[in-house]
């Protein structure tokens, strides 16, 4: 090679057409002023959770522009829904949102139960509604510790786990799995509870209210957290729409809309628990509505565990391995903890179903993040995108 | 001073002894500091290597003396090696006029706090050149960030010292010992409670530890200046961080804690006992608190600290003044 044609791919070259990343960056680049950094958080950085890889351009500390590029853990999902029967496929739903693996579960149980009319019995429903919730719990409570992380304060992950692994254990009785869980099936649920998982639910709700009390003392009345949240990263209602935002964000921005009263599925309707929405559409706002969020699902599942009606946990005539899915089309949305989750199946009556549509509301919210980063400061910015509650398998899928 | 063959001597003994300190002291802070986040965190801290866990300190130590000495594509090589040893070196002559017991300091110099001022300036350079010469955009952006956090918290800092040193009327560290007494009350932070906070803040953001960690902020810049450092250069980063930590605390005892005065038995362990007091003070807000933002910090030091401790300077030169006047 002669010598002075070679580029080295390391050198920092400010003209254009360089060949210095690729081709995200070189795009990127393209539009960027000419007195500004361009800096690469990710896909491997502390405050990205996983591999998410956000490009923004620099005015000192200040983010001009930011573009979120995603991708690094696609694993093709929507295909192998069409490569795989439904039963097979079911295990996957656990992976795509390793935070929140039930609601997933739900989410394309419910889709197949709805193309083929099954109607499960009434102690699954139960069932499916307090696993649900607690995983719920469990998913807010991990975040809550990992934003906390994210702006410095390196020791409330470390509480917030405690209860995770109680949590944990308990869904560990009846779903077998402490992480991608995969709990139900077309017609029910794979195993019924105890009466050891009926008391540890029990006993877990009134101590989750007592610790709730000190996260509050420690961290959310925090002056420190307060001036880095309030205020930073206000999103609102039109913007949200405008996006498909879904979830905690929408909430947060004013509009009070969750896919359990929206669209009410299973046995939702029976129970009391409140929507909020949230008191201001910043970051804070966010860090309170999921905080309260985790009030409202001890609510549902103190109810729901009180009138935990007997009965069969799976239909008698269940789908089994070898099932084939009746010609047609079905959408099933659920409520997941960070927006609507939804899954739409396409049938042609063969042995895989033609199409799987899974809608991730983890994308829809992060593409909020381009918008409301611009012109804030680079801790702000990595405030927000810790606000968005990214779960990156569940954007990348 | 004489440059008489005792003295040579007796300054080799001296900085030997300072590097066995600061080595030992970061042994020490690394074991404490550690096992205190995890009693925060509710976990119980290393305790697998030596009993309860003390040895893990050296071999820690030791893993980054034996690492490869990896240097990143394209870095300044001169900058880049220079840094960590520009950052370890004035970090020994700093504790050369610290005075730990009445007989037990290694230069007894008339302007003691003018030279560590002075030298403890010299900190900041060493993480310009690290985040400079690295190469990399979370290094500048550190760096920057590190040269002005410096410059807003030395000035505060100095006013608070210089506050004490209206009272006592000298630059020396020892006379300002032997001017307070033995008992809490007779110490400078009753005279001086408001020199004594503002000393306490800007030292955790002079020493760049949590809540005012920004230069190496690890959520933001993953690890700002020193990012491409490893194995060695990573370990004189640390050292000299621990080391920096510890001369902050002993000036800080000296000037408002009677130094080696306490109750009862003075002597150099109560130099220690007040320093290593501050140092697991300064650990306990580390683990406690969320990091500032980089404007809010700025705030708190040019709105707050800096009017506070001139308002805090002019009010102790006048007091002075009118007692002066009166007897």
């Amino acid at each position: 090679m002669n010598a002075s044609n070679f580029i080295n791919p390391f050198s920092i070259r400010e003209d254009e057409g360089s060949f210095a990343g690729d081709f995200y960056t070189r795009n990127f680049e393209r539009q960027a002023r000419k007195d500004s950094i361009i800096l690469n958080l990710g896909p491997q950085h502390p405050s990205t959770h996983g591999v998410l890889r956000v490009l923004v351009e620099l005015d000192g500390e200040y983010v001009l522009r930011a573009e979120p590029v995603l991708g690094y853990l696609h694993r093709m999902h929507d295909k192998m829904g069409e490569v795989k029967t439904p039963y097979q496929y079911l295990p996957n739903m656990g992976r795509v949102d390793y935070l929140h693996p039930i609601a997933w579960n739900w989410a394309f149980v419910g889709a197949v139960e709805r193309l083929a009319s099954i109607e499960p019995p009434k102690r699954a429903e139960y069932l499916r509604i307090i696993s649900c919730e607690l995983n719920r719990i469990s998913s807010h409570l991990l975040w809550w510790g990992a934003f906390v992380l994210d702006l410095g304060g390196v020791t409330p992950i470390l509480y917030a786990f405690e209860e995770r692994e109680m949590i944990n254990d308990i869904l560990q009785i009846i779903t077998g799995s402490r992480l991608t869980m995969s709990y139900f099936r077309f017609g029910g649920v794979c195993a019924d509870c105890d009466s050891r998982f009926i008391k540890l639910t029990k006993d877990f709700i009134p101590y989750l209210r007592e610790r709730l009390k000190i996260y509050k003392a420690l961290v959310t009345d925090n002056i420190i957290l307060r001036r880095r949240l309030e205020g930073v990263g206000p999103m609102d209602t039109d913007i949200c729409l405008r996006y498909g935002a879904t979830g905690p964000v929408l909430r947060a921005s004013g509009l009070s809309s969750d896919t359990r009263r929206n669209i009410p599925y299973s046995l939702y309707d029976n129970f009391e628990f409140a929507i909020p929405a949230g008191p201001s559409n910043d970051c804070f706002g966010r860090y309170l509505i999921r905080l309260f969020e985790i009030e409202t699902s001890l609510q549902i599942i103190e109810q729901a565990i009180e009138s935990l009606p007997d009965g069969p946990i799976l239909i008698d005539k269940a789908p089994k391995a070898n099932y084939k899915l009746p010609a047609g089309e079905s959408y099933f949305a659920v409520e997941g903890a960070r927006g609507q989750i939804g899954v739409h199946l396409v049938s042609d009556g063969g042995k895989n179903p033609y199409r799987v549509k899974l809608r991730s509301p983890g994308f829809s919210n992060l593409s909020l993040f381009a918008e409301a980063a611009k012109g804030t400061l680079l801790a702000d910015a990595i405030a927000i995108l810790g606000s968005l509650d990214l779960v990156i398998p569940e954007v990348d899928r | 001073m004489d440059l008489s063959i005792v003295s040579f001597v007796q300054i080799i003994v001296s900085v030997l002894l300072v590097i066995a300190l600061m080595v030992a002291n970061a042994v020490v802070m690394v074991y404490i500091e550690r096992k205190m986040a995890g009693f925060i965190q509710r976990r119980p801290g290393p305790y697998e290597v030596g009993p309860y866990g003390t040895i893990q300190a050296v071999c820690d130590s030791m893993k980054l003396l034996a690492k490869q000495v990896f240097v990143p594509g394209n870095v300044d090589w001169l900058l880049y090696f220079l840094a960590p040893v520009t950052a370890f070196l004035p970090v020994l002559l700093l504790y050369l006029p610290i005075p730990f017991g009445p007989y037990l300091t290694a230069m007894n110099v008339d302007d003691g706090i003018l030279l560590i001022l002075a030298f403890a300036g010299l900190g900041v350079v060493s993480n310009l050149l690290a985040g400079w010469a690295s190469n990399n955009k979370y290094g500048v952006l550190g760096a920057a960030r590190a040269v002005s956090q410096s410059v807003a918290y030395e000035i505060p800092m100095i006013m608070a010292l210089l506050s004490v040193v209206f009272l006592t009327g000298s630059l020396n560290l020892t006379e300002i010992v032997d001017s307070q007494g033995s008992w809490p009350w007779q110490w400078n932070i009753f005279a001086q409670p408001f020199a004594f906070f503002i000393y306490l803040v800007s030292l955790i953001g002079e020493t760049n530890r949590a809540p005012f960690d920004l230069p190496e902020a690890e959520s933001e810049l993953t690890a700002g200046f020193h990012t491409e450092y490893s194995g060695m250069g990573f370990a004189l980063f640390f050292l000299s961080e621990y080391a920096n930590m510890l001369l902050v605390s002993f000036v800080c005892a000296t000037f408002f804690l009677g130094g080696w005065k306490g109750p009862f038995l003075d002597g150099f362990w109560w130099t220690f006992i007040k320093a290593y007091a501050i140092m697991v003070f300064m650990v306990w807000i580390r683990w406690t608190f969320p990091r500032v933002r980089f404007d809010q910090l700025l705030n708190i030091n040019w709105k707050w600290l800096l009017p506070l401790s001139i308002l805090n300077l002019w009010l102790t030169a006048a007091i002075l003044k009118i007692l002066s006047k009166i007897y």
